[in-house]
């Protein structure tokens, strides 16, 4: 058991997954992030590199992957706007990465460092057109550790960009824990190339997950990675068609991730009043469940740890037996058009958004939950 | 000749973009000669080009091609030499993708001194938006968006990189692929960052907007000279007397610095680089 901070844990994730290339610039609260790395990548074999700004640093990111390697940056509100034109090329032209974003009160500088969730819906449409978007949500130490394990390898088998999001509170929060390494069989390796090398060869072929085949560059394929809509063989194509199938399947290839990754359910099973969130705001929705629960009311949480995508009939599902559904967020109200999109109007849906970088604590929780006066398990 | 220049082609990539006249395709040539003559193919080779006109060519050249954002192409080089330092990365960019937009990268890149080609072409315009005014773009110039004539000074690329510490700095011409040829040599033979200038030429927009006739007589803006304009190039004669339209200048050419402070990847040890004090 040891005492650490979320973005330690993120660093040492990172490395256990085999990270061999970081390519950062600072802005807290990430900073730790690449502090740590600076000194223990080097000497696990890789490179470490401070770019001139967050654009160069997921640039240098997306070089070094075709290179090979597994590469990552991380970041907070501001840097994560910057890094939005190569979040889009790296799905276009389907390019593993890992982008950490430490979340803190924006717009622009905003708030800094204070904790928000504010970049939830930037993680989603910062990238300019129909993007099919990867972003994890972990709410404690650990799970920032499994997870950024668990980016590497979605990245990787997807061959896709992974935005891990956590708040500032996570990030710099202090959590004992006992980090398990993955197993050499749990870490999933990007798809292998088909065939060799050769006039015949077409390094965007897909796999039957919907996955790009490509291989690294420098092996003797010589092929052309764009940001251009391209066809099989990665040359530039304006076809309309072509462009309607690769968005399709770009983000076809997506849709399992949700399912790798579960929400929690915490004491979900007989609930008629939920609370949704994520990250540390799931963290006081838990307690105040508890306490609820303590008062009779059925209560449950539900913590997607997947924010996106969403997969509408997995909420629809999981939140069938509720009757109101309270969205809380470190934000105006961000995931919470997500559930409503997805769940019956016959469901009360409730956001519960703050902002303004403090927490939001159990007590404002319980109050709004009085408001809503939920039944109580006896009158169910 | 370990190869040919037409070999080292895509042809499933024909026909090209490029404008009838426009300079670009002499550079390409040039580019490709010189690559044929060093390699039997370009399988350690990755060409990695910005957004642009002069950036699209690298799609053309059968090697590890990487077209990527506007004027980020030395951030995606940088990560892809540091991951496979065996590898030769060459940059393709132009003048408002690699002084425009990427500015900032193209002097860390310079100040890092990574052993990286960085080729940039200079037509002074952004042809590939439709001929706007760029930070090349002499004075007087008419683009589409100078229409009463440019009234901004232009940045003088060598001399930039020079002086954010390139390690070797040349300048070739459209008009003299013969110097243009050696620089590149040069340029690639050379350990940690080169980065050569080519002025080139738009016919379709630079040209036009500024009444400088065809392809060919655009070229010939180039050899307007009154100093000496080939540097450390032993055979080369001096060009002749300008004929080109007073607006356009003629820089000096050929290797015009070079010296042999550690490159990045020596400072960081890298596999085949023997770490050297910094
Ligand atoms: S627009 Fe200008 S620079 Fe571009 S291909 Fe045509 S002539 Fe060349």
């Amino acid at each position: 058991m040891e005492l650490i901070q979320g973005n330690e844990a993120c660093a040492r994730g990172a490395l256990a997954a085999g990270l061999k290339f970081f390519g950062g610039y600072p802005i807290s609260p990430s900073s730790e992030i690449a502090e740590i790395l600076s000194s223990r990548l080097p000497r696990a074999g890789g490179v470490f590199v401070q770019m001139e700004d967050e654009m160069a640093s997921l640039g240098s990111v997306i070089g070094a992957s075709l290179g090979g390697l597994r590469a990552m940056t991380a970041t907070s509100g501001p840097g994560f706007t910057l890094m939005q034109e190569h979040l889009g090329y790296a799905s276009l032209a389907e390019i593993p990465c890992v982008v950490i974003d430490v979340m803190r009160v924006g717009p622009s500088t905003g708030v800094p460092t204070a904790p928000s969730q504010g970049d939830v819906m930037q993680a989603r449409w910062g990238s300019h057109g129909d993007r099919a978007a990867l972003a994890l949500a972990p709410a404690s130490v650990a799970e920032v550790y499994d997870l950024t394990v668990q980016a590497f390898n979605i990245a990787d088998r997807l061959r896709a960009p992974v935005v891990v999001m956590f708040d500032e509170v996570i990030g710099h929060m202090r959590e004992g824990v006992e980090l398990v390494p993955p197993r050499p069989e749990d870490i999933w390796r990007r798809p292998d190339p088909v065939g060799p090398p050769g006039s015949g060869h077409r390094a965007y072929a897909p796999n039957e997950e919907g996955v790009a085949q490509m291989p690294r560059f420098g092996d003797g394929y010589r092929f052309h990675v764009t940001g251009l809509f391209h066809d099989e063989r990665g040359y530039p194509s304006t076809n309309a068609e072509l462009v309607r199938q690769t968005l399709e399947r770009l983000e076809r290839k997506l849709a399992p991730v949700p399912f790798w990754l579960p929400p929690e359910k915490y004491r979900l099973g007989d609930a008629s009043f939920v609370f949704v969130a994520y990250g540390a705001v799931s963290r006081v929705a838990r307690e105040a469940v508890d306490r609820l629960r303590e008062e009779g009311v059925a209560a449950g949480l539900y913590r997607p740890r997947v924010l996106w995508p969403v997969a509408d009939a997995q909420l629809r599902e999981d939140l069938a037996g509720a009757e109101t559904v309270v969205v809380a967020e470190l934000n105006r109200g961000q995931w919470v058009d997500v559930v409503a999109r997805a769940l019956p109007r016959s469901i009360r849906i409730v956001s519960h958004g703050k902002s303004g970088g403090e927490p939001v604590t159990t007590d404002e929780l319980l109050a709004a939950a009085a408001d809503l006066q939920p039944r109580s398990v006896k009158s169910s | 000749m370990t190869t040919t220049a037409k070999a080292l082609l895509r042809r499933e990539m024909m026909p090209h973009i490029l404008c009838p006249g426009c300079g670009h395709g002499i550079v390409m040539n040039t580019m490709l000669r010189v690559l044929a003559r060093r390699y039997d193919n370009l399988n350690n080779v990755a060409l990695v080009a910005g957004i642009g006109c002069s950036s699209r060519i690298v799609g053309y050249i059968d090697a590890n091609t990487l077209h990527t954002t506007h004027g980020r192409a030395l951030t995606f080089a940088s990560g892809l030499k540091l991951a496979r330092p065996e590898l030769k990365v060459i940059v393709v960019t132009g003048d408002g993708d690699g002084l425009g937009i990427g500015g900032n990268h193209l002097i860390h890149a310079a100040r890092r001194n990574i052993d990286l080609t960085c080729i940039l072409f200079n037509n002074e315009t952004y042809g590939m938006t439709g001929g706007q005014l760029a930070p090349t773009t002499v004075r007087e110039a008419f683009t589409t968006t100078s229409p009463a004539g440019n009234t901004e000074p232009h940045f003088d690329a060598a001399a930039l990189a020079t002086a954010a510490g390139a390690s070797f700095v040349g300048r070739g011409q459209a008009f003299r692929p013969d110097a243009l040829e050696e620089v590149l040599e040069r340029a690639l033979d050379h350990r940690g960052f080169s980065f050569v200038e080519v002025m080139t030429d738009c016919t379709e927009y630079f040209g036009r907007k500024n009444s400088l006739g065809g392809g060919s007589d655009l070229l010939f803006t180039q050899s307007r000279s009154d100093e000496e304009v080939s540097r450390d190039l032993s055979e080369w004669p001096s060009l002749r007397p300008g004929e080109g339209w007073q607006v356009r200048e003629t820089q000096p050419i050929g290797v015009l610095s070079e010296d042999s402070r550690p490159a990045f990847e020596e400072s960081l040890g890298l596999p085949g680089y023997k770490r050297k004090e910094t």
